[in-house]
């Protein structure tokens, strides 16, 4: 699967992180997918569920071990 | 004129150390008053006290500064306003609440409407010595279950399918406790029970509700948090049944009116009868089908 536009939230905290993903989304269109790079804690525990309730779709989640993760988001993929 | 104190106190008027003068309780349940109420509470704290109210620390208002000679007028003038008294004393106390999941999005409970429930079934039963009651919608725990003499938690327990799943991962990643291995390869996901705090926060994201879950109540009992500091017990797994929780208050109560001496709380009565006994007559109810 490959993305089709990348954001780097690991320098901000909740609910910026949030906020910083809705403006990336609304750039893209339905079906199109989002990469983000986040942080371990809050975000993660967060960001996941605040996109399910938008109706957004995680296509899948890689643990890369250094305290961060990568994050696959299918724009109104539960819509 | 002799004034009884303890009749006083029962209505929820806290004596001031200025003379003839007590700050009045107000009844709350869950934290919620409605702006009729507010609007009747502004009218009295202006014209029978100083024209402020105190917040205390469970949820409540207090109107400072009414006298005595008032008294009873202040209670009929709330009255029209839907205002009731509070209650003090050796009795279940102001039953608190967070919001639960009648507005907060991570709620698993209705934390408003158990405590309306608690409220018609205990409120201002007498007992030992006080007693709090307080629900909290899940692990967040905004709420502070754990302070009250019994605490109720949300929670949620976690059933996995494997015929929905896309094997994302979004579960082990958001689980904060580590209960779960999704192995993508091997297109498996392992819960460990053990671990699970019952939060949530899997089923919540999962993006293919593959991970669903019934919601219930974790329960836990002789917290303190006054002169001594005591966290409440849970020894309980998570409850679904309503009928069941009201069941387990009985004991509670029962066995707090049956062993503690007069003025003595629920957790120092539980520390000197001895757990085991509470432990076991709670588990006979619960395990009850
Ligand atoms: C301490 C600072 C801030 C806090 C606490 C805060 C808090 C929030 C919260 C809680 C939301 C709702 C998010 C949701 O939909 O769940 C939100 C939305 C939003 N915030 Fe902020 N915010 C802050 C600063 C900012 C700044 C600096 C900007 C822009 C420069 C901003 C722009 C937005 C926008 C555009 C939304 C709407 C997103 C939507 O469509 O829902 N915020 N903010
Ligand atoms: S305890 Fe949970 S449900 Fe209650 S307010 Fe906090 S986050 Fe919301
Ligand atoms: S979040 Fe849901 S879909 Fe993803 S691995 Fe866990 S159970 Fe499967
Ligand atoms: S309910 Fe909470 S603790 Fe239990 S497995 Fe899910 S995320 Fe982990």
């Amino acid at each position: 699967m490959k993305a089709d536009d990348f954001l780097d939230i690991t320098d901000v905290v909740c609910p910026i992180t949030f906020v910083k993903i809705k403006v990336a989304l609304e750039e893209l269109n339905d079906g199109q997918i989002l990469e983000v790079h986040l942080n371990a804690g809050e975000p993660i525990q967060n960001v996941p569920r605040s996109l399910k309730d938008e109706g957004h779709k995680i296509l899948s989640v890689e643990d890369l071990g250094d305290g961060t993760f990568t994050l696959l988001v299918l724009k109104g993929g539960l819509s | 004129m002799s004034i009884n104190y303890k009749e006083l106190k029962k209505g929820g008027f806290m004596r001031q150390r200025q003379q003839n003068y007590f700050s009045m309780r107000l009844k709350c349940v869950g934290g919620h008053f409605t702006a009729e109420q507010l609007g009747m509470i502004q009218s009295v704290a202006e014209k029978f006290g100083k024209g402020y109210v105190h917040l205390t620390s469970r949820q409540g208002i207090e109107i400072p500064f009414i006298h005595l000679d008032d008294v009873d007028t202040v209670k009929k003038t709330l009255a029209q306003g839907g205002v009731q008294v509070g209650v003090c004393g050796p009795r279940v106390r102001t039953i608190t609440a967070c919001q639960g999941n009648a507005v907060c999005p991570s709620g698993l409970i209705d934390t408003q409407k158990l405590a309306a429930e608690f409220d018609k079934r205990y409120s201002g039963r007498e007992l030992p010595h006080k007693f709090k009651f307080g629900f909290t919608g899940c692990h967040n725990n905004c709420l502070k279950a754990e302070e009250n003499d019994m605490g109720v938690k949300g929670g949620v327990k976690p059933n996995w399918s494997a015929e929905n799943c896309i094997f994302c991962g979004v579960c082990q990643a958001v689980c904060p406790e580590k209960a779960i291995t999704v192995d993508k390869a091997a297109k498996s996901v392992t819960l460990d029970e053990n671990k699970c705090v019952y939060c949530g926060k899997c089923i919540k994201s999962c993006p293919t509700d593959a991970c669903k879950g019934e919601s219930g109540f974790v329960v836990s009992f002789g917290g303190l948090y006054g002169n001594k500091i005591a966290v409440g017990k849970n020894f309980l797994p998570i409850i679904f049944d309503a009928e069941k929780l009201f069941a387990i208050v009985e004991v509670a109560l029962q066995f707090f009116k049956d062993h503690a001496k007069s003025g003595e709380r629920f957790r120092t009565m539980l520390d000197r009868v001895g757990w085991e006994k509470f432990i076991s007559e709670v588990e006979a109810v619960a395990n009850e089908s």
